[in-house]
């Protein structure tokens, strides 16, 4: 059985089912307000959820019952008296160490937690970045949306930042230093300086086996790095377009990768009223729609960057993706197929599968 | 003292009260001094700058009120949502 927690503009829904027997909704939480992320942590089986109340402001938390009682997490706040406040949280990442999770927020800081959860801590070096002044946010503001740990290594962290790029640790976020190199904004000048930060990452996802390799969507660009983030090369070349949000990996291959494209920044929707999802299978040398059972002709689809999730592997990878129509779709033969988990959800912001 | 009127789901934070007697010479010196009395409403309605929410509205005495706005014994501050979404 495959368990799907969709976060949505209007509260978190639990979807429970398994490719060809239908999804069906089993609970629904935090009704009426926004979920951006949620996920269960497998280590204690709790559900995590990262909401952004536009009344009470965005908090963490937790419960081992979706449709009972969750227990607000502590600590996930910038210093009291300054002069900014914690907009929005983006996403909830688990760590590599016992009880470690992640949580990414606005504007762009990252906490941590070792207690599963409980109670998180602001990560000062990041906090207290020297380059922070020069970090501009995107549309969606500054958002630290990506949180990529390395298997067994705890002290080594991947994050994005939308729009101030790449930040690479090997000291378990001690110290950060800039990944950028490669990456290539147009919506920037030409004479732009080499050390401009404000760089708008939409996704990265790091090979679990392979972790020095590293597939980036970007505003703009599809990237692969094969140096853990240090420098990226651009893979776009045969998508349709090189704009999109999300992106998802399979872990049985280092050399597989799936984008959702969108026409452009100007016009975010699925190109040519068609719903299809993009795979290489040789690393971005080329690649292949799969659209089969997916929405078309006239399917104009936004798919935001959380919104993209797999389970399994190889042959039995599922994925799953949500778009702001307020449908989920999922395939469990590695995209081939698709079919239809959910189709009248509100606006999708993120989607997590186990 | 004025009294601090809330509805859910601050009213649950607050010890499952919706009235609360402070002490405080402005709204901004109530809102803190509900936090002081009841941790666990701590950040959800003034921010770590401890600046009162955007969507949050204050009301004394039945008037629109301000995080600044004067307070006297015996007056009657409701804490509401303020009317947004989409």
């Amino acid at each position: 059985m495959t368990e799907l927690l969709v976060g949505t503009k209007k509260g978190l829904f639990v979807l429970e089912g398994e490719p060809g027997d239908g999804f069906e909704v089993t609970a629904r939480a935090f009704a009426g307000e926004p979920v951006e992320y949620a996920l269960r942590d497998p280590r204690s089986g709790r559900i995590l959820a990262a909401t952004s109340s536009p009344w009470y402001g965005p908090k963490v938390f937790a419960t081992d019952d979706p449709g009972g009682e969750w227990q607000q997490a502590e600590g996930v706040e910038l210093p009291e008296g300054g002069d900014k406040a914690l907009e929005k949280l983006w996403i909830l990442r688990l760590g590599e160490a016992d009880g470690q999770v992640f949580a990414g927020g606005d504007p762009g800081v990252l906490f941590e937690s070792r207690d599963g959860g409980a109670t998180f801590e602001l990560n000062q070096a990041l906090w207290e970045h020297p380059t922070r002044p020069k970090w501009h946010p995107g549309g969606g503001g500054l958002c630290l949306h990506t949180i990529e740990t390395w298997p067994g290594e705890p002290d080594r962290l991947a994050i994005a930042i939308s729009a101030a790029g790449v930040w690479l640790s090997d000291d378990g976020g001690r110290s950060w230093r800039k990944g950028n190199e490669g990456l290539r904004p147009r919506y920037l000048p030409e004479d732009t300086p080499e050390d401009e930060v404000g760089l708008c990452v939409h996704r990265m996802r790091r090979h679990p086996r392979q972790p020095h390799r590293i597939f980036m969507q970007f505003h703009g660009g599809v990237y692969r790095s094969d140096d853990a983030g240090e420098s990226w090369q651009d893979i776009a070349p045969g998508l349709p377009s090189d704009f999109g949000f999300p992106l998802a990996i399979d872990p049985a291959d280092p050399d597989s990768a799936f984008v959702i494209p969108l026409v452009a920044d100007m016009d975010r929707v699925t190109p040519d009223g068609r719903v299809r999802v993009y795979d290489t299978r040789d690393a971005g040398a080329s690649w292949t729609p799969r659209g089969d059972g997916l929405p078309q002709p006239h399917a104009y689809l936004t798919i935001l960057r959380e919104a993209f999730e797999r389970k399994g592997e190889g042959d039995a990878l599922e994925l799953y993706f949500g778009s702001t129509s307020g449908a989920v779709f999922g395939s469990g033969d590695a995209g081939a197929s698709w079919f239809d988990a959910a189709l009248n959800l509100p606006p999708v912001y993120s989607v997590s599968a186990s | 003292m004025a009294t601090v009127c809330l509805r859910q789901p601050l009213k649950r934070l607050a010890g499952d009260q919706a009235d609360h007697d402070l002490a405080g010479a402005t709204v901004g010196e109530l809102l803190a001094a509900l936090e002081r009395a009841h941790p666990a409403v701590d950040g959800w309605i003034l921010d770590e700058r401890g600046v009162m929410r955007r969507h949050i509205n204050v009301f004394v005495n039945g008037e629109r009120a301000a995080q600044e706005t004067a307070v006297a014994a015996g007056d009657r501050v409701d804490v509401l949502p303020a009317i947004s979404g989409g």
